[in-house]
């Protein structure tokens, strides 16, 4: 039996940033706020600890001062101990050597770390991603198939991200294609879990800098399909791939409905950083319908379909649609949102009016007074 | 031996709290939940951390498990220290025998060695009790200024109420002239908090004193504090002016509770700079359906409120469901009030069921006879069957049979 302490956890927090341009301005995929008051490392990083994993490195390559203000030194995911715990790895750059570029040069760049790692295997992913199911299903799988590469994948309609892998599994599971995404259509696509021994990863790796290679997709799996047993792992729960503003905005939305806010924040607890905040509070005016609502906001106006964060103030006759607003954003009296999704500490002074698209909601920077 | 501290807190978390009935069941009175996510407890314990106190002994007795569990290393308060740190004192077997705590002095007694661990010039004596926001720095600087051997933290209470506190009569400077134990007509409004700055050196003779007198019952308002004032100590009031209230019986746990919705009550707990921590839950924001109506009211992470919820305080993980109505209540974590039923003036503990179509408390205006009337309580885990009615006043420990 694979012990899931015996899997070390490597997060890859700026993966796919580009995809969220906006959100990843100042900060990085992994600490994009969502669902009102989580940031989307807290998924892989509870995934993690909920499976019994004790060990996890997270990658970084730029922005990550966010990154690490909210994870600290791990404790809120258990993850701050005596042996393993969390691991901070920035980018560790020597003369000759730039910012890293793609996934095997980053893993290049934490040898030491992984070979200073007492576990025997290692689990791979990215933050785009939006899950939550039990890893240790796919540690016994793992085990079950004798495979040398899991790769965790779900069979839908496929994000709009050019790196996604697309794999051919056949019945039993093996994987005897991978390519890139090509075109829109339903497929299975990696979602870039990837489990395997660290003995392979350090080989593979070592091979692959030695050659010069640079993508982990092409270079790495789709040279070795034949030669090593990689297989999927279906994964049939809620998952999500964030691949544009609307899809984070979706994504947002989606937890309005109970049964995805039940497979992704109930079902298994996802922790996150403890803020202290006093429970929201509802004054005599408000009037909230379908939204879901953090603590320390204080609602005096109309919500309807939208999440709010930490410490959003909603003012006096405000009239808030279909919006996301992130941690101590103030809507002043009178204001009217209708799809905007404003990043954290915003403004919106008395009487203002701004409405975006479903398909294309307005995006507010961080700290903008509007 | 550890580094000396200047100043450490003894905090008595050991009351029962018998005036809470059912809700003190299982648990100490400290532990009690108030305003959707904090207990009692966690009103002293943030008010030391903020006043740069960081070495707490919590003395408990009664009922201890929760709160043991809930205190654990100290972490919610950043009290999980190298240096100090929060310490749970329970009573233990000594080679004379063992004894539970008699009293309040007693219990301070029983802890010499511990406070002489830290070797402090002063020790603050607190109860879990209170809810409150005061900074004891504040008073330490008092005390220390007016070279005081015990300073009392007073606030002035309404003149029709002083004769349920124990009051002092206090001269010009801030010395203490007089102590009223409760007397039938007060000559003074100044009421004791409960809070103490002692200088140990006195205090800690005054304690071994105490112990030897075998006619005293141990405690500090009724048998320390007097003997020193009679042997001519420098006992000094230190004015207190902001919101504080004992939640010592159910009206009041309810009303304090409530408080946090009356922008009139000088207690704000949204103020950062003096922030009240407590063992967060982990659970998802809450959600407010469409067919919800919420108004003037406090809600914690993971509620779903399908149904009206008006002036009330709910908990973690409440469920409200469509049709059921809840009003000028206060639902503790877990608990679910299912379609159709009304919960009103009523105080509903941990994971308790109300069925639907059952009703809890009533409002005071739909009473025959008013003198009937008061805030119905349904203790921890209590199923309330469909159809079922709680009355006003009614103290629930067992399940209720829904109506046929």
């Amino acid at each position: 039996m694979m012990r899931a302490n015996n899997v070390l956890g490597l997060v890859f927090s700026n993966n796919f940033d580009n995809y969220l341009n906006e959100l990843t301005s100042m900060r990085s995929m992994g600490s994009v706020p969502y669902g009102g008051r989580y940031r989307l490392i807290d998924f892989n990083l509870s995934v993690m600890v909920n499976s019994g994993m004790g060990k996890v490195g997270i990658i970084t390559k730029s922005n990550y001062q966010s990154l690490m203000d909210h994870v600290g030194n791990g404790r809120a995911w258990d993850l701050s101990r005596k042996n393993g715990g969390l691991y901070i790895l920035p980018p560790f750059n020597s003369a000759n050597t730039g910012l890293y570029s793609g996934r095997i040069e980053a893993v290049a760049g934490v040898m030491n770390f992984l070979q200073h790692s007492d576990e025997e295997y290692v689990l791979m992913c990215d933050c785009n991603a939006l899950y939550n199911f039990d890893l240790t299903k796919m540690f016994a799988y793992h085990e079950e198939k004798g495979a040398d590469i899991t790769i965790a994948y779900v069979n839908g309609e496929t994000p709009e991200i050019s790196e996604l892998a697309i794999l051919g599994v056949e019945e039993n599971g093996k994987v005897n294609s991978v390519s890139r995404r090509l075109k829109d259509g339903v497929e299975n696509y990696s979602i870039n879990i990837v489990l395997m021994r660290k003995s392979l990863l350090e080989r593979l790796i070592n091979e692959a800098t030695s050659l010069g290679f640079r993508s982990f997709t092409d270079d790495i799996l789709k040279r070795n399909v034949e030669k090593l047993k990689i297989f999927g792992y279906e994964v049939t729960g809620f998952v999500k791939l964030l691949d544009s503003m609307q899809s984070y905005f979706e994504a947002n939305m989606a937890l309005l409905d109970k049964e995805t806010r039940n497979a992704l924040c109930r079902s298994n607890p996802v922790y996150t950083k403890v803020k202290d905040d006093v429970p929201a509070i509802y004054g005599l005016g408000s009037d909230v319908s379908n939204s879901l609502i953090a603590d320390g906001c204080v609602i005096e106006g109309k919500v309807e379909n939208s999440i709010l964060f930490r410490g959003v103030h909603i003012g006096k006759d405000a009239v808030v649609k279909n919006c996301v607003l992130m941690q101590n954003s103030y809507i002043g009296d009178d204001v009217s949102l209708n799809c905007v999704v404003a990043d954290k500490n915003v403004v919106i002074k008395p009487n203002k009016v701004l409405s975006g698209d479903e398909k294309f909601p307005v995006y507010i920077g961080k700290g903008i007074v509007i | 031996m550890s580094r000396k501290h200047e100043c450490i807190a003894m905090l008595l978390a050991g009351g029962q709290g018998s005036r809470l009935g059912i809700l003190t069941k299982n648990i100490a009175k400290p532990a009690v939940p108030y305003g959707g996510k904090y207990r009692i407890i966690d009103f002293p314990l943030s008010n030391c951390v903020n006043s740069g106190i960081y070495t707490v002994g919590v003395l408990t007795q009664y009922q201890p498990l929760e709160l043991n569990d809930y205190i654990g290393n100290g972490q919610a308060w950043d009290l999980d220290r190298a240096d100090g740190g929060v310490h749970i004192l329970s009573p233990y077997q000594q080679i004379q025998g063992t004894e539970w705590y008699k009293g309040t002095a007693n219990a301070i007694y029983q802890n010499i060695n511990f406070i002489d661990r830290y070797n402090p010039e002063y020790v603050l004596i607190l109860s879990g009790d209170h809810i409150y926001k005061m900074d004891y720095s504040k008073m330490l600087s008092y005390h220390k200024e007016k070279n005081a051997d015990c300073t009392i933290a007073m606030l002035e209470v309404p003149w029709e109420e002083a004769s349920r506190f124990g009051l002092m009569i206090v001269n010009d400077d801030g010395s203490i002239s007089e102590f009223e134990e409760k007397p039938k007509n007060p000559r003074s409004n100044k009421a004791s908090m409960g809070v103490y700055v002692f200088s140990w050196k006195k205090l800690r003779q005054y304690l071994l004193d105490d112990e030897a007198n075998p006619s005293s019952s141990n405690d500090f308002g009724h048998d320390l504090i007097p003997a020193m004032h009679e042997a001519g100590e420098r006992m000094f009031a230190y004015e207190f002016d902001g919101y504080w209230k004992d939640v010592g019986t159910i009206d009041s746990l309810w009303e304090a509770n409530l408080d946090l919705l009356n922008p009139q009550v000088d207690l704000d707990l949204t103020d950062s700079s003096w922030k009240i921590y407590a063992k967060n839950p982990v659970t998802c924001p809450h959600y407010v359906a469409d067919t919800a109506k919420v108004q003037n009211s406090m809600i914690a992470e993971g509620c779903e409120i399908e149904g009206e919820v008006d002036f009330s305080v709910l908990f973690a993980n409440v469920n409200v469901e469509e049709g059921a109505i809840v009003k000028d209540s206060i639902i503790m974590p877990g608990s679910v009030i299912k379609s159709g039923a009304k919960v009103q003036y009523a105080i509903v503990a941990e994971n308790v069921t109300v069925e639907s179509g059952a009703c809890v408390g009533k409002r005071p205006e739909d009473m025959e006879n008013i003198e009937d009337w008061g805030v119905a309580v349904v203790g921890a885990n209590v199923n309330v069957g469909s159809g079922a009615c709680v009355e006003p006043k009614a103290m629930i420990g067992e399940d209720v049979k829904g109506a046929e």
